[in-house]
């Protein structure tokens, strides 16, 4: 017992313990384990973007560098964000953040007060309802069904609403479902978050892995960027997860408030990573659409032997996750991935980590070879059907 | 099929020529029957020439030896370079012939399985070819990459098992 016991702050206790974290205990105990439970691409990051960052080192970047990230890198993403017809001013609208995570955690505490609610359309991804709560908001969670594609309805979203409503936070494309939203879908979102002055926190970390279709911001739609932080990152579309650069866009006041809570608490980004994050954007473009195009035919042949062993599966437009119905099985879907693992050796993540109406559902990710999703479900057709 | 999927069919065959046709066909969105179509019509128009494995010598024993020849010719009235060239790639020893543009013009690939063929070779059959007017032999010690593989030992798994 240490002088700590009893003293720690209520709103870490009152965080639910990982779901994800159990099953990778489970998970990494064993051998031979096929894993389509990992949420980062097998890529290793591309070798020009590895090079620049020695150039880097070797000319000394070892520094500091302005809270908000070096103005190059800034005036970069301001760049490459046009291609989705947003328009940000690099000087104060742009901050650079450790991986898109420290920009959920920014932007929330940036606009919450206590008491305020923050609606998430569920399944999600598992670090928006801690930040929230960290925050000192509270959660409403919006379920999200397969028969709609997992996409946010208008009236979902209508329904929910309460008068201390305050932000929406938005996936898309979507971890774990792989759900996008297109423009009619967001035209009604964004029509409903106008109407009750609702704030959009858009995570748009895998707006470059869409197959067959581009990515919308909904922060493009009109009217909508004044109320609306968009956060994204070098970690999905560039395989850059262990750089950790991130990064926010946002009309300027919110902006200052979230370099105001980064600049006492992060005080910058790793230089290193900015200056690769800078050789991504500029020069990357090759190589990023080499790894979609892999993504998308191993998305294929997933949709496909998933639906051949049996499993019903939605048509994931988005990221890099099939999110399949386990219901057949008579399974939970906790139960599922435990057996499948135990028994096959296979790791899936059960839906039901993602949110409530996650359940029934496992999340197998294909940013994994061909050859070992070949593997994987041999031996997902053995558990299955023998 | 499409001319875009027709290259992207050529692309995954280069990169792994025992995709069934089945797997080309989903990893393209396409019917198998297209996709027989489209690598029977490959290889009928000689686009397609044959499928090899891409295998590392190195690791195989009593392999011989390896040369990358460059040779400088002078081309010929109205045949150019091709007629030297033809000469060239007919001997069972060369691998590989190419034109190239720079301090020399044929690019010539030779095994043998001791050094001593190769020099032979180099002296007794190329070097003597009329219009050839001189050669630069190189041996090839070892093969670091070829035709987009690295040769070295895979890398080994770091992401953890399980991930957000
Ligand atoms: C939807 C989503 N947002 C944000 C992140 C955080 O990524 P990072 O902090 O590496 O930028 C992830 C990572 O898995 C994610 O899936």
């Amino acid at each position: 017992m240490s002088a700590f016991e009893g003293k720690l702050s209520p709103l870490v206790e009152q965080l639910a313990p990982s779901g994800i974290r159990r099953f990778f205990d489970l998970a990494s105990q064993m051998d031979d384990v096929i894993s389509l439970g990992v949420g980062e691409p097998d890529f290793v990051t591309p070798w020009h973007v590895r090079e620049a960052c020695f150039y880097a080192l070797e000319r000394g970047y070892t520094t500091y560098t302005a809270n908000a990230g070096l103005p190059a890198l800034r005036e970069a993403i301001a760049q490459y964000l046009e291609t989705f017809d947003l328009s940000y001013d690099p000087k104060d609208e742009v901050l650079v953040t450790v991986g898109g995570s420290e920009a959920i955690d920014l932007a929330l505490r940036a606009v919450i007060q206590p008491g305020d609610e923050v609606l998430i359309p569920e399944p999600a991804y598992v670090s928006y309802e801690p930040c929230a709560i960290l925050a000192g908001a509270t959660v409403k969670k919006i379920a999200t069904h397969a028969m709609d594609q997992f996409r946010l309805t208008e009236d979902a979203l209508r329904a929910a609403l309460t008068k201390r409503s305050k932000v929406l936070i938005l996936c898309a494309p979507n971890n774990p479902t792989g759900a996008i939203l297109d423009r009619a879908a967001l035209a009604q979102i964004a029509s409903v978050a106008i109407a009750h002055d609702l704030l959009v926190i858009s995570d748009e970390i895998y707006a470059e892995l869409t197959y067959g279709v581009r990515h919308v911001s909904i922060a493009s739609l009109p009217g909508m960027k004044e109320r609306t932080i968009v956060i994204s990152g070098m970690s999905k579309a560039y395989a850059m997860t262990g750089w950790r650069i991130g990064y926010a866009t946002a009309p300027r006041d919110v902006l200052a408030a979230m370099v105001k809570i980064h600049q006492y608490t992060m005080l910058c980004a790793p230089i290193m990573g900015q200056m690769a994050a800078l050789e991504a954007l500029r020069n990357g473009e090759r190589e990023r659409q080499a790894m979609v195009e892999q993504y998308d035919q191993r998305r294929r042949f997933v949709v496909k032997r998933l639906r051949e062993i049996g499993l019903a599966c939605h048509e994931p437009q988005g990221a890099f996750y099939a999110f399949p119905d386990i219901r057949a099985s008579g399974l939970s879907s906790e139960a599922f991935a435990e057996q499948l693992l135990k028994v096959e050796r296979v790791a899936v993540v059960p839906g039901a980590v993602f949110g409530p109406s996650g359940e029934g559902f496992v999340r197998c990710s294909y940013a994994t070879s061909l050859a070992q999703l070949e593997r994987a479900f041999e031996r997902m057709d053995r558990f299955l059907n023998s | 099929m499409d001319s875009e999927k027709r290259i992207k069919l050529l692309h995954l065959l280069h990169e792994n020529a025992k995709y069934t046709d089945e797997m080309l066909a989903t990893l393209l969105d396409e019917e198998p029957a297209e996709v027989r179509a489209a690598i029977a019509e490959a290889e009928q128009s000689r686009v397609i020439l044959g499928y090899s494995a891409i295998v590392n010598w190195d690791k195989v024993e009593g392999n011989g030896v390896t040369a990358v020849i460059d040779v400088r010719v002078t081309p010929q009235r109205e045949v150019g370079f091709d007629a030297i060239a033809r000469r060239i790639y007919r001997f069972s020893e060369v691998k590989s012939v190419a034109l190239m543009s720079g301090a020399y013009d044929l690019q010539v690939v030779v095994e043998g399985s001791h050094l001593r063929d190769v020099a032979t070779f180099v002296s007794e059959r190329l070097a003597t070819i009329e219009h050839v007017t001189g050669t630069a032999t190189h041996f090839l010690l070892k093969t670091y990459k070829a035709d987009g593989v690295i040769f070295d030992d895979r890398e080994d798994e770091k992401r953890l098992v399980v991930a957000p």
